[in-house]
């Protein structure tokens, strides 16, 4: 751990968002990796049999004949005493789906990368966060990354945080936007990361103990399994805090649950999650040096939601909450968290579903007619009617 | 190992579970796990197994047990084997540890053959047990592709225009077999010596090994509570169950009657097959003889009669 002033050991490296994933894996060095390939997700998997094949990982790599059996490994390793990773996209996830409950109920810490891509039909491997909001009431920890520096923060935080509370983590970026994108990510030598990491040491396992793990709990105990979860979510919250502010000492980052991008005086603000974000951010610099007061709330952590906090940070603005995934025949997953979280003077932007791309122009007009209070609540932005 | 050393041995699967009066599975379990001296950890697919013996928070097992999914005890035993020469290697596990995944017919020949067949391709050093009852019993007796011709099952009932199932069963030994591993055996609790010889090479065996073990099943063969091992001896003596092992592709019959005997006398104990009129009984006597002669003949792989 670095003392206060003394200089950080980081270097930079060009990465994509999949490359950051994998080399953050390559430092963790889990000791099993189950996965399948899947576009956009695919690289992550590359990079790593890389790292596989040079030796420069211990992990067992398996390379599996479907995502169930990716998902059904990792639960086995996980039950095992290991630590286990994996990746996946879009169908990929929803061919998880049996298993991903199951993971969250066993209160096995996977860690997995998501890298966001739309559900088929029709068939589309570009980005919309379909797929992770779909699996959205399953029990993991949700944490969304702007870019591939991002990527590798989170998932240095997952582990830890995963372990400590003992539940699996979904990390997403965006697919094709981060995951292909090449940038300058700041990266820990190994040693620092082993270390923050440390050791996985659970309590039972069941190459340990005479366990049974998986039971048939019916009326009389169900319940109770579930409250357990509830309570573990509780504690993701105020853990993922202490996590995050502890890496912050050792590699700088945004920390907190959201990042609040000139939103202290701000009289509207986009609330939005990914690679969008860093748009939004453009244009509020440009507004901004209009006079427009202008700002952006970028959630990090989806799941546990953080209600209170949010609240707080957009108390007596106009709100426009961007998603770029749709809850047919209800409202969008983030307009609706953050209509829960009590905001009141709030609107829904849809966008970029199927990849389709969201310009600097779109955001500005977006902030401009939000300040003239000519926003509609709910608009689609950059769709043929 | 003989049945009276088996007899003696530290059960590792308890009495306390929920299984039928006269279901056999608790014998096959037992008789495997005490066939090897090693830690065993298992997994289970989700069926009648998994829920009469982990009913929380009570447990029959005595070993390591996880219980999954439907189709994926597989995938779930390679994660877990993976996990063990991962940490075996760090020193992190010390001792030997063998690894067994049992599932019904439903959880291994059709809802979890991709996730069987994956593993198999992958070579994970783990036992692999069909208990094959022959339909979804856990779900109340639905066919599977495992349910032999003509059952009467509550998915192919019998009634004015149709005669139970009508499709030959699948024949997941030779599936099994295409993927050229290094042990595959058939076997049946009536002969717990020759059951138990095959679990212990099984679990000796470098590589993966699997085991197809006929289990009746007392509301789903609609039998009396009585006859489990009966039935199970005559499905070998009738030839519709013959016992065989292929160690590293050598196929030997291990038991030959010098007269096979009809398989009416396995049929007419079983109320999913009272609705056979002769000709149908003649039509599945006659698969049976011409199955026999192949594999009588040392060829696993001939053809079948249909």
């Amino acid at each position: 751990m670095y003392k206060d002033g003394e200089e950080m050991k980081t270097i930079i490296k060009a990465l994509t968002g999949n490359g950051a994933a994998a080399y953050a894996m390559k430092q963790i060095n889990p000791d099993v990796v189950a996965a399948y390939p899947i576009t956009p997700s695919t690289q992550i998997m590359e990079d790593f049999s890389m790292y596989h094949a040079n030796g420069l990982v211990d992990s067992d790599l398996i390379r599996v004949e479907s995502e169930h059996s990716a998902m059904s490994a990792c639960v086995g390793a996980s039950a095992a005493g290991a630590r286990v990773m994996t990746a996946t996209s879009s169908q990929g996830l929803g061919y998880m789906f049996e298993v991903l409950p199951v993971v969250s109920g066993l209160r096995l810490p996977i860690v997995v990368n998501i890298v966001n891509r739309s559900l088929s039909a029709p068939l589309n491997i570009h980005c919309d966060h379909g797929d992770s909001m779909s699996a959205r009431d399953l029990g993991w920890i949700q944490i969304y990354a702007e870019d591939a520096q991002e990527v590798y923060i989170n998932n240095l935080l997952a582990i830890r945080l995963a372990e400590k509370v003992k539940l699996p983590i979904m990390l997403m970026q965006d697919g094709f936007i981060t995951s292909h994108c090449v940038i300058g990510v700041d990266v820990l030598d190994d040693a620092t990361v082993k270390k923050f990491v440390g050791n996985y040491n659970p309590e039972k396992t069941l190459l340990k103990d005479d366990i049974t793990i998986g039971t048939l709990a019916l009326t009389d105990y169900y319940f109770e399994f579930r409250l357990q979860q509830i309570k573990a979510m509780n504690e993701a919250k105020k853990e993922f805090i202490k996590i995050d502010n502890e890496l912050n000492k050792i590699i700088k980052h945004s920390t907190g649950y959201f990042e609040e991008y000139k939103l202290k005086d701000a009289k509207a603000a986009i609330v939005v999650m990914s690679s969008t974000a860093g748009a939004v951010k453009e244009v509020i610099n440009d507004l901004r040096s209009k006079g427009k007061k202008v700002g952006l709330l970028k959630l990090r952590l989806f799941r546990p939601f953080p209600y209170e906090e949010i609240k707080k940070a957009l108390k007596g603005k106009k709100v426009i909450v961007m998603d770029r995934s749709i809850s047919l025949g209800a409202n969008c997953p983030l307009y609706s968290e953050i209509k829960n979280s009590g905001v009141s003077n709030i609107h829904s932007i849809i966008f970029g579903l199927g990849g389709k791309n969201i310009y600097d122009e779109d955001i500005k007009d977006i902030f401009e007619r939000a300040l003239k209070n000519k926003l509609k609540e709910i608009e689609y932005i950059g769709v043929r009617e | 190992m003989n049945i009276k050393e088996l007899g003696y041995k530290d059960t590792k699967f308890v009495s306390g579970h929920r299984a039928c009066a006269g279901c056999g599975f608790p014998q096959i379990v037992r008789t495997i796990l005490n066939s090897t001296d090693k830690r065993v950890v298992v997994a289970n697919a989700t069926g009648c197994l998994e829920v009469v013996s982990t009913i929380y928070p009570f447990s029959s097992w005595k070993v390591p047990y996880m219980h999954s999914v439907f189709g994926n005890a597989s995938s779930t035993i390679s994660g877990i084997e993976s996990a063990y020469k991962v940490l075996k290697k760090k020193n992190k596990i010390k001792n030997d540890i063998k690894f067994l995944a049992i599932m019904g017919d439903g959880g291994c020949s059709d809802i979890g053959l991709q996730s069987l067949s994956g593993a198999l391709e992958r070579g994970h050093e783990c036992v692999y047990v069909q208990y094959a009852n022959g339909a979804y019993q856990n779900t109340g007796v639905q066919r599977s592709s495992e349910t032999p011709l003509l059952s009467n099952t509550t998915t192919t009932p019998v009634g004015k225009v149709h005669r139970g199932k009508e499709e030959m069963k699948k024949d997941i030994v030779k599936i099994v077999a295409a993927h050229n591993i290094p042990y595959i055996a058939q076997a049946s609790m009536a002969f717990p010596e020759d059951l138990s010889e095959k679990a212990k090479k099984a679990f000796e065996t470098k590589g993966p090994s699997f085991i197809n073990v006929i289990q009746p099943c007392v509301p789903g063969w609609k039998i009396d509570t009585s006859i489990n091992i009966k039935l199970s001896r005559l499905a070998v003596e009738t030839g519709a169950w013959p016992l065989f092992e292929i160690e590293n592709g050598k196929f030997k019959l291990n038991y030959v009657p010098e007269k096979l005997k009809p398989v009416k006398e396995y049929l007419k104990l079983q109320g999913r097959f009272k609705h056979l009129n002769n000709k149908e009984i003649e039509r599945i006597q006659k698969i049976v003889n011409k199955e026999w002669e192949y594999l009588k003949k040392g060829d696993f792989w001939g053809a079948r009669e249909y």
